[in-house]
């Protein structure tokens, strides 16, 4: 992990500190006030609000432009990058641009291919042409090369560096799960200094692997935070298991999501669980909240997990 | 291979409408393996072509030729006196023969009756698979001979994305393999898994249609 001070979410995993990320996702339209009523639902109850990029392939406002919003709105923002939409150049040229807005947190992913269209329930725009001239693992490395080097991918220089707190994205229980700890380790050794993963909801295969990657030493090398995706409804969680790879729900989870006479409240009490399982295990250095258009459910969950206050560092630095 | 498929009738039929004689030429190498632009092809299009062009008031007349190779000039040449006697040319060569015969016969129109899209192996009786994308920087070395440039949605170079589903297979399409989780088996089954714990770096992609088009000279075989 990078030893410079760069950002809030930074500061907040040095300090040991249980660690709350959440998810924010930008609108289908141009209008800021969608972004700033959002920010109000759950501004102060996370370290960092990680900004979604065009996710499942759907054309919403860049997640730059939403960042800077939540920034001018008092959350500090996690912006993210996927490699579907722009090259090296077009990339490079947006992350200067967002430093120099005063992003400092950048979550590296590959992003979902153009065929999904928000699962089918959007058109989306599947007859466009990919990019992926460069994958996640190399733009985590053109990040650092950014901050740690002040040099572009094609070895020309920049100045100032561009001060970058680096993400990545783990997918422990998806085939092959022999190889998914040697990808963390990929992503750490490139850069990433906070790794969030997809949904946990199998609290014992996810222990598994993060006992792997524990044991592999990558837990001192970067703040991992598992995924938690609030279940609102039994048929959620169903979908989930059966369409969202790396995502396996356990059979009696749907089960009592589907006899409980208050899916919406028995939802919140399993995702607080769920936070108190994952805290137990060595290595996990915090949680990344995703309440999927429903970010209003997120202050109770995070209160009801016991993880508020969250730390204010605005006296420092 | 190169693969092409036979574009729509309808699209067919909209651009020789209004010709008197028409070329339907052939090629007996890529497009004859995956069954699009060989003779047998060549012989079954005519007549649908015919009668599609009846169909819309059109009496066209379609003469049939099929090369050995219509990316070849010598071949192309053969061509010579049938390409006289027509108004236009529909060939259901692969783009590289369309253009050969279009280049060659430029006093007459030349139509794609295929659509070319892959580099493929035919996996199975009437089933084609990508194998190649020329990307002009072979992989194969480090990737125990799967290439995910081709076989890879997203062309990803260090491991799979978080998309293969539990079976194996990519998220776009249930039967298509995830390559990843080939090259991991393969690299498991050979001892060999830590040796995808390199990191690749970017990939110089210049050497493919990205560094412009492509045109080599080897001084050598000049003459």
């Amino acid at each position: 992990m990078t030893d410079r001070t760069i950002s809030n979410l930074q500061r907040v995993i040095s300090s040991g500190e249980f660690v709350v990320t959440a998810e924010i996702g930008p609108p289908r339209g141009p209008d800021p006030e969608d972004v700033r009523k959002k920010a109000a639902l759950v501004k102060g109850i996370a370290d960092a609000y990680n900004v979604t990029d065009n996710q499942t392939a759907v054309v919403r406002m860049s997640s730059i432009a939403a960042s800077k919003i939540l920034l001018d709105a008092g959350l500090e923002p996690v912006m993210q990058m996927v490699c579907r939409d722009r090259n090296r150049i077009a990339m490079q040229s947006d992350l200067l641009g967002a430093s120099a807005l005063g992003l400092r947190n950048c979550l590296c992913l590959s992003g979902d291919h153009q065929s999904a269209g928000a699962g089918g329930k959007l058109k989306g725009h599947p007859g466009s042409k990919n990019v992926f001239d460069i994958d996640s693992i190399q733009l985590i490395s053109v990040v650092k090369g950014l901050r740690d080097e002040a040099v572009q991918q094609g070895g020309d220089s920049i100045e100032p560096a561009a001060p970058f707190f680096i993400g990545a994205a783990w997918t422990p229980l998806s085939p092959s799960e022999a190889f998914r700890v040697i990808r963390l380790a990929k992503k750490i050794e490139a850069g990433a200094d906070f790794i969030q993963t997809q949904a946990v909801y199998d609290v014992a295969a996810f222990a598994e692997s993060m006992k792997k990657a524990h044991d592999r030493g990558l837990t001192e090398r970067a703040a991992i935070l598992p995924g938690i995706i609030v279940p609102r409804s039994a048929g959620m969680l169903r979908y989930m298991n059966a369409n969202v790879p790396g995502v396996e729900v356990p059979d009696d989870l749907i089960k009592r999501m589907a006899s409980a006479s208050d899916p919406g409240a028995e939802g919140i009490k399993i995702t607080i669980e769920l936070i108190n399982a994952v805290r137990e295990m060595p290595g996990v250095k915090g949680v990344h909240l995703q309440a999927i258009e429903a970010e209003r459910l997120l202050p109770e969950v995070i209160e009801g997990a016991g993880l508020l206050p969250r730390p204010s560092y605005s006296d420092a630095d | 291979m190169i693969f092409a498929e036979w574009k729509p009738l309808e699209e067919l039929t909209d651009k020789l409408g209004g010709f008197k004689k028409v070329l339907l030429a052939g090629c007996a190498t890529c497009v004859a393996e995956c069954a699009a632009g060989g003779e047998k092809e060549v012989e079954t299009l005519a007549p649908l072509l015919r009668m599609g062009l009846k169909e819309k008031g059109f009496d066209v007349e379609i003469l049939t030729a099929t090369l050995e190779k219509q990316c070849e000039w010598e071949f192309v040449e053969e061509l010579a006196e049938l390409v006289q006697q027509v108004d236009a040319v529909l060939s259901i060569a692969c783009g590289i023969g369309v253009q050969a015969l279009a280049e060659r016969f430029d006093e007459r129109p030349v139509y794609p009756g295929v659509n070319t899209s892959a580099l493929t192996i035919r996996q199975e009786s009437g089933l084609w698979a990508s194998r190649c994308a020329a990307c002009g920087d072979c992989v194969l070395g480090e990737t125990f001979g799967l290439c995910p440039v081709a076989r890879c949605a997203k062309s990803l170079m260090n491991g799979p994305c978080g998309g293969t589903r539990a079976n194996g297979s990519c998220e776009l399409d249930e039967d298509v393999d995830c390559i990843w989780k080939l090259i991991v088996d393969r690299a498991e089954a050979r001892g060999a898994l830590e040796s995808l714990a390199e990191i690749k770096k970017p990939k110089d992609w210049s050497a493919s249609r990205h560094g412009g088009p492509k045109r080599v000279i080897r001084e050598e075989l000049r003459q």
